[in-house]
């Protein structure tokens, strides 16, 4: 049985980027937001240390200051308009949560207080700025809980535990809607839609050891890439420096603002031999790689592959006032005492800077001409404006999804205004149907856990942190492979309530299908540049590639590459030392 | 692309290994029910062979991944802040991901949190929860024009808020309430919490509508002080003072 809806704006996902957009969308048009978990489970949530607006009320900064940290921290490969704009709109961002009623801490004299974040700095550079506006470590927590009160407070119509399989699109290539399961019936529902929003997170479940929960598995930008609009900048991902050994779970840079550092096995500060200025608040990347580095030379704890974030000499009250929920992490699940004891850490897998390419107005755009597909958006992780260009500085995502949460539901808002309702293809659940159809009918020889557990082992081990030649078109031969043994899946669960096996079958599809444009990606491009290191090219190219890629899938299944200009702006290219 | 008639039962995977060094054999008990095929719930019975320092929740991904797929639950973060995975673990209420195999082992027992009904497996109906949740107005309530910064708040105003800004609406409080298993209009420990964030913020206004909600007969003076809800909040949030607060003042202060 199938379900028909009609909406001006569908929004699919409801973390920040999803819950702001409804806010903007939802006063002017009829709107709806359909999220595969309730909306407060989304990993928006999980954001802990900050969102950094150039307020000036601990210091003296400015807009153009954080500009500029986001624009070399992005390794130069940040649109510069874009990352400008999203600096200059930070301040009324905050203003704007705070007069929801977002708790942030207060200076003395009752203002948001601000703290250090790594790349973050005064006057181009100069030293650490205090710029990241927060609420104790919860600070993700705090933004979705404030968005999702505001959602109720305007009555936003939600249909959670829908997953969205499929994005319609018009004989003339207009947005048309969406196709989603039912979870609790297994029912299909088509939603016809003038304009629809991706806002569903990252796709950090590529990989092994990662900070993603388990439900970011990249299904905005699988489904996009299946319907022949491209991703961009897929090769560029994140690792973050510190999560807890084995487990990934993230330990906030909010622990290295408030003065935490790493130490090696012989004791050693060894960011002050990486980052002689900024030491443990270099940027991201740089500090994974320095870990690496350290792991490499044989100076990680006991021979083993993590180092020591340490905050022992931290005075206990700023651990218990500031960083709470991170320490509890640390005693819950290493059975570690942060205050007595070092704490184990690992880089672990936290944010894709690529996805589906966007213009600042959150519109889905196509090509090197950056052409609009009409009524189709996107927002946060899954999209790529792009602001963070090859490496995203830290709280700047809860940044992005506000900023552009709110300027994609304002414009799919207007778009819906003056479009007339789009005429859909014949039975456009389709594609859907045919494909848990086979899922729940096929051979069933293989596993999707197998499979899945291959995928992430591979993408860790040989697109990692560091990348070459070799190990990358190795992966690319695995990933057929395990496209073939993805079509033997099958689930065991043929009951149609609840049935969370058949999802997690469909996650891994998008899985597959997103690896393949990071793989490809970053085969592709043979220099070093922020997130994505060649230790085979290790030197960043600006003559070759100061462009953003765009991975298209081919008929047969292939990745094909186009590239796009960097739109530059006041910021020449230099090199990036702190 | 559903079969006719009623589904058929799964078939099990053997994984029968011993334990890899170091490694702990948990025992679990997993109380299941799918209404697609079971007329009554019963106990599945599993064995996993996991790390002692590996969360609950992995052993259950275990059975779902490696042993019988059509197990049900609700997970996403893994690291105990996005509330999906309230689970009755021992007797008690816990985040599944909050717990490790060493705190359990070598058995444990696993039931869906109780006074929601269950809609299969691990996995039970939200939506008296959250309608309780949304009858305490959720959100900051004040009329006045905003300044055009931030409104000012102490450090001590601030103070006086924030456990309860940590709840994350898992439902573990309010599902281990007596008072609530067994009466299910009782709008519960987590909507007070909740009305409490806001009633103590210095920046809002509208304490006098949520304690008319909590005043009336299915709110706060159905507690009894039992303190499950405080001995069952994953985030450490001193549930039943906040629920004393917030009768205090109704009774006292009327803010």
């Amino acid at each position: 049985m199938t379900t028909y809806h009609t909406y001006d704006a569908v929004i699919v996902g409801a973390g920040g980027a999803g819950l702001r957009a409804a806010l903007a969308a939802s006063s002017r048009v009829k709107t709806c937001v359909i999220s595969k978990l309730y909306p407060t489970r989304s990993h928006t949530g999980a954001a802990q240390g900050g969102m950094c607006a150039a307020l000036g009320n601990v210091e003296e900064d400015y807009p153009e200051w954080h500009a500029f940290d986001t624009i070399k921290g992005g390794d130069y490969l940040v649109d510069q308009p874009a990352a400008i704009l999203m600096c200059r709109e930070a301040i009324d961002a905050v203003i704007e949560l705070e007069h929801w009623g977002f708790p942030f801490n207060r200076t003395p004299d009752g203002k948001i207080d601000q703290r250090r974040f790594g790349g973050h700095t005064r006057n181009h550079g100069e030293a650490p700025v205090r710029r990241a506006c927060y609420a104790a470590d919860r600070t993700g927590h705090m933004i979705l809980q404030t968005l999702y009160q505001q959602c109720i407070r305007n009555d936003v119509r939600f249909f959670n535990e829908f997953y969205v399989l499929d994005l319609i699109l018009t004989d003339d290539r207009r947005c048309g809607g969406v196709i989603a399961y039912e979870l609790a019936t297994g029912e299909i529902h088509v939603f016809r839609s003038k304009s629809v929003l991706f806002a569903t997170g990252g796709f950090g479940k590529i990989f092994k050891v990662t900070s993603n929960a388990h439900t970011l598995t990249g299904d905005g930008p699988a489904i996009c890439y299946r319907r022949g609009l491209p991703l961009e900048d897929m090769e560029f991902f994140q690792f973050h420096p510190t999560g807890i050994y084995k487990m990934g779970i993230l330990i906030s840079e909010a622990v290295r603002g408030e003065g935490g550092i790493l130490i090696n096995s012989e004791g050693e500060r060894f960011m002050e031999r990486y980052a002689p200025t900024i030491k443990d608040l270099a940027p991201r990347d740089m500090v994974s790689r320095a870990i690496y580095q350290e792991i490499k030379e044989g100076r990680g704890i006991d021979g083993k592959d993590y180092v020591y974030l340490d905050v022992r000499h931290l005075d206990p009250e700023v651990i218990e006032k500031k960083i709470p929920d991170v320490t509890e992490f640390a005693r819950i699940y290493l059975g570690v005492e942060p205050l007595r004891e070092p704490v184990p850490i690992q880089p672990t897998a936290h944010y894709g800077m690529g996805g589906i390419p966007t213009n600042v107005d959150a519109q889905v755009v196509v090509g090197p001409e950056e052409t609009p597909v009409p009524g189709l958006y996107s927002v946060g992780e899954c999209a790529c404006v792009s602001v963070h260009g090859a490496n995203r500085l830290g709280t700047n995502s809860l940044l992005d999804i506000v900023v552009f949460g709110r300027r994609g539901g304002e414009h799919m808002a207007e778009y819906a205004q003056q479009a007339d309702g789009p005429e859909l293809p014949e039975h456009p659940e389709r594609a859907a149907v045919e494909e848990l159809r086979g899922l729940l009918q096929g051979p069933g020889t293989e596993f999707a856990a197998d499979v899945r557990d291959e995928l992430q082992e591979q993408m860790s081990d040989l697109c990692g942190i560091i990348r070459n030649e070799e190990g990358l078109s190795k992966l690319q031969g695995i990933l057929g492979e395990l496209h073939e043994r993805y079509e033997r899946v099958g689930v065991q669960d043929h009951g149609r309530g609840f049935n969370t096996e058949l999802m997690e079958a469909v996650e891994l599809g998008f899985l597959l299908d997103v690896s393949d444009t990071v793989v490809a990606a970053a085969r592709t491009r043979d220099e070093s540049r922020g997130g994505h290191y060649r230790e085979d090219h290790p030197l960043r190219e600006d003559d070759r590639w100061l462009v953003h890629s765009l991975s298209y899938r081919d008929e047969d299944g292939s990745v094909r590459m186009e590239y796009k200009d960097v739109v530059l702006g006041p910021y020449i290219p230099m090199e990036r030392k702190y | 692309m559903w079969e006719e008639g009623p589904p058929r039962e799964p078939g099990a995977r053997p994984r029968a290994e011993a334990p890899a060094p170091g490694q702990i054999a948990l025992s679990m008990r997993i109380r299941r029910y799918r209404p697609d095929i079971d007329r009554e719930a019963w106990w599945q019975e599993a064995t996993v062979n996991m790390e002692p320092s590996d969360r609950l929740l992995d052993a259950l991904h275990q059975v779902k991944w490696y042993l019988d797929g059509s197990l049900a639950l609700r997970r996403s973060c893994a690291h105990g802040v996005c509330g999906s995975d309230a689970m009755v673990i021992n007797g008690r209420n816990a985040l599944a991901c909050k717990v490790l195999v060493r705190d359990v082992a070598p058995k444990v027992t696993i039931e869906p949190i109780r006074g929601l009904r269950v809609l299969k497996d691990l996995v039970v109906d939200m939506e008296p929860f959250f309608a309780g949740y949304r009858r305490i107005l959720p959100f900051l309530i004040n009329d006045e024009e905003p300044p055009e910064r931030e409104r000012r708040q102490s450090p001590a105003e601030r103070e006086r808020y924030d456990d309860t800004t940590k709840c994350i609406l898992c439902a573990a409080c309010t599902t281990s309430c007596p008072i609530f298993w067994g009466d299910d209009e009782y709008i519960g420990p987590a909507a007070i919490v909740n009305a409490h964030r806001f009633i103590f913020d210095s920046r809002d206004e509208g304490a006098a509508e949520r304690l008319d909600v909590l005043a009336d007969r299915t709110g706060v003076f159905r507690c009894r002080t039992v303190f499950n809800c405080t001995e069952a909040c994953p985030r450490g949030i001193k549930v039943t003072k906040a629920i004393q607060e917030v009768k205090r003042a109704i009774m006292f202060d009327r803010l």
